[in-house]
């Protein structure tokens, strides 16, 4: 019995000679030792930060956010900035697990349990900054529409603002149940290895019981493409809503109708930069590089340079439009305030310039795609500039408004502002450290489900058979 | 809860457990169910299972999420607070669509998630009996239900020759810790018929 045929011609998304077993040793076994000391070092590294940015907020808490250098004109700063940033590293996760299943895009299989641990905590992450930026984070629960004592007075539905509250919290909730979701099959494997009582109670407790019956797969099975049915839009509107926040406003820079598609495609370059950072990290310290493999890094180099090019074109149709505009303040905008290179911000617009639209185009190469060390390199280079993009966008649009009396000349963090987000570094990464010590890092039963079709040594087997004459494979193997 | 006996039989391989999923049919078994380590294609047709509903679930949840954010937004914009903003009408369509999508989705997202739990009986603490514990790892465990009149040597010989690395005989509680999954099989309500 077939099920499905791949062409030979496909790289091989396993590699080595693997079977159901040796899948199942590979990837559970670094949940089974003792961590690395790799592991103790960066875990600590990232407890450390994320105690520093818990002090940071402790200021915040404490003085008020008046500690952060913000001002009357530069109302949304650093915060904001990191919030945006934040929520669109999120964006790829969703992507893969679910646009690409959707699009039956096989190489998923690799990478999709890890990016859509990312997405959690970067969501995580990037809900601090509105919630601390209220100042008075105990009455974070107005933003909830509930009926009160307060008239009741509601919130505002028609506000971006609210819109976002909204969707950032159902884009966390539908992320968590579709990474859940698809965890229990594999929780339940660890546990039906487990040799120790606290590992057996643990899993057991994690995995809801799970034993694999052909029902519940079925269910199994509906329920992940409902779910990424409706995880598809989701994300799209996540990061168009974000984008409404700007859009919908007058400011110059802001107010425009391009920013939901560029925004959502800056949201997915920078999510796959981040992924490409951390699973490189990943495939080398738990020896998972026949799972991920140079042809998955190089998918995703293809979705960057994709993506980057997206990007790079809504830049110049912005520039294009505040000139075609005639709109003397959208001029003032982007020539003055932004793409001036000798204007107090110009360094971050050409930063940006550089990092996202120059340097992912050396992703038309194949030779570059397929190199390890250098697309960990530009990874990083990506996301530092997504997040001078969101900065461009954010100050030098706010810092000198329609009124020169109200300008401000330069913005630069407090301590406690650049202390805050070096503590959601902390939190991302004690999360995703824990993350790949406690929980399977790759999906098990995703591998095996796609095992035979595109696994090398099937592979391997399957030339002989196609090297038949076409017409008696076509009989044996057609749908 | 009643004690039902079972064969089971292990195959490690799911090209070997489509044609022998047949022949237990074919002749006349009933197979409880097939547990696999992943989603076998075609499996659930194999074994005559009927289409799972949940996406129907999914719809009428996320219809649900639709009309409360609908009605919830009109009724406090329209009768309860009514409030000017910005010039915008009370009932300001599409400035509520954001919402109404985000409602949409969450609403069909939860709905369904604790539908597939509540449906295969998961939960955290739920103890189930677990046929072979490999079946989460490399093998496909058929679990054959035994009735009285089974011989239950003959089964487990027929399994063998139907491809199966592994033969056993087990006895094990149906039903489950809340509600009850099998109503429509016939149960096999005798506790001490081991032997």
């Amino acid at each position: 019995m077939h099920l499905k045929y791949e062409s030979q011609i496909r790289e091989p998304l396993v590699n080595g000679n693997k079977d159901y077993h040796q899948v199942t040793e590979d990837i559970i076994r670094p949940i089974e030792v003792k961590p690395s000391r790799l592991w103790y070092i960066g875990f600590s590294i990232s407890v450390a930060l994320l105690l520093f940015g818990i002090y940071s907020v402790y200021r915040d808490v404490t003085y008020g956010i008046g500690q952060w250098n913000l001002n009357k004109t530069i109302g949304w700063g650093w915060d904001i900035t990191n919030f945006v940033w934040w929520v669109g590293i999120g964006h790829a996760g969703t992507l893969i697990s679910a646009i690409l299943l959707l699009f039956r895009q096989g190489w998923r299989t690799g990478v999709n349990r890890a990016a859509e641990a990312m997405t959690i905590f970067a969501v995580m992450c990037a809900g601090q900054f509105p919630i601390f930026h209220m100042g008075r984070v105990w009455l974070a629960f107005f933003i909830f529409p509930y009926p009160n004592t307060r008239g009741p007075v509601w919130v505002n539905f028609d506000s971006p603002l609210l819109w976002d509250v909204f969707a950032i919290s159902t884009y966390f909730t539908v992320s968590l149940l579709f990474w859940y979701s698809g965890l229990i099959p594999d929780l339940a494997t660890v546990r039906d290895r487990a040799k120790t009582k606290f590992r057996k109670f643990f899993y057991g407790t994690l995995s809801f019981g799970w034993t694999g019956s052909t029902k519940h797969w079925q269910r199994h099975e509906a329920l992940s493409l409902v779910l990424a049915g409706l995880a598809t839009p989701l994300v799209l509107s996540v990061h168009t809503i974000v984008s409404f926040d700007f859009a919908t406003s007058v400011i110059p820079g802001w107010h425009t109708t391009i920013f939901p598609p560029y925004f959502v495609a800056g949201a997915i370059f920078s999510g796959f930069a981040m992924v490409q950072t951390l699973l490189i990290v990943v495939r080398k310290v738990l020896n998972l590089q026949e799972y991920i493999t140079i042809g998955h890094m190089e998918a995703m180099n293809k979705v960057i340079v994709l993506t980057g090019s997206i990007v790079g074109c809504a830049y110049l149709t912005e520039l294009f439009m505040a000139w075609y505009s005639k709109n003397d303040y959208e001029g003032y905008a982007f020539f003055y305030s932004r793409a001036n290179i000798f204007s107090p911000y110009g360094w971050s617009y050409w930063g940006m310039m550089f990092c996202n639209v120059v340097s992912p185009q050396v992703f038309w190469f194949r030779k570059l795609r397929r190199n390890v060390a250098f697309t960990f390199f530009m990874s990083v280079i990506v996301n530092v500039g997504m997040w001078f993009e969101r900065f461009v966008i954010i100050v030098t649009s706010i810092y000198r408004d329609y009124l020169p009396s109200s300008w401000s000349y330069y913005y630069s963090p407090s301590i406690w502002e650049i202390g805050f987000y070096l503590g959601t570094f902390g939190l991302f990464f004690t999360c995703f450290f824990l993350f790949a010590k406690y929980f399977p890092t790759i999906a098990v039963t995703e591998i095996k489900y796609i095992l035979k079709v595109s696994g090398e040594s099937y592979k391997d087997k399957m030339d002989v058979v196609e090297n038949k004459k076409a017409e008696e494979f076509a009989h044996d193997y057609a749908h | 809860m009643a004690l039902k006996r079972y064969v089971v039989a292990c195959f490690d391989d799911e090209e070997v457990l489509f044609p022998a999923v047949k022949k237990v049919r074919n002749a006349g078994y009933k197979i409880q169910d097939v547990y696999t380590p992943f989603p076998v294609h075609g499996l659930d047709h194999a074994l005559g299972m009927r289409e799972t509903s949940l996406h129907t679930a999914g719809f009428i949840y996320g219809l649900t999420g639709t009309i409360t954010a609908l009605t919830g937004m009109g009724w406090v914009f329209t009768q309860d607070w009514p409030m000017n903003i910005g010039g915008k009408p009370n009932f300001a369509l599409p400035a509520f669509i954001p919402i109404i999508f985000e409602l949409t989705v969450l609403f069909a997202a939860v709905g369904m998630f604790f539908t597939f739990c509540y449906l295969c009986q998961l939960a955290p603490f739920i103890k189930k009996h677990h046929f072979h514990l490999r079946a989460t790892d490399d093998l496909f465990v058929m679990a054959i239900e035994c009735t009285d009149r089974t011989n239950v040597e003959d089964l487990k010989g027929f399994m063998q020759n139907a491809g199966a690395v592994e033969v056993n005989y087990q006895v094990a509680e149906s039903g489950w810790w809340f509600g009850r999954y099998d109503k429509q099989q016939n149960l096999y309500a005798e506790p001490n018929v081991i032997g």
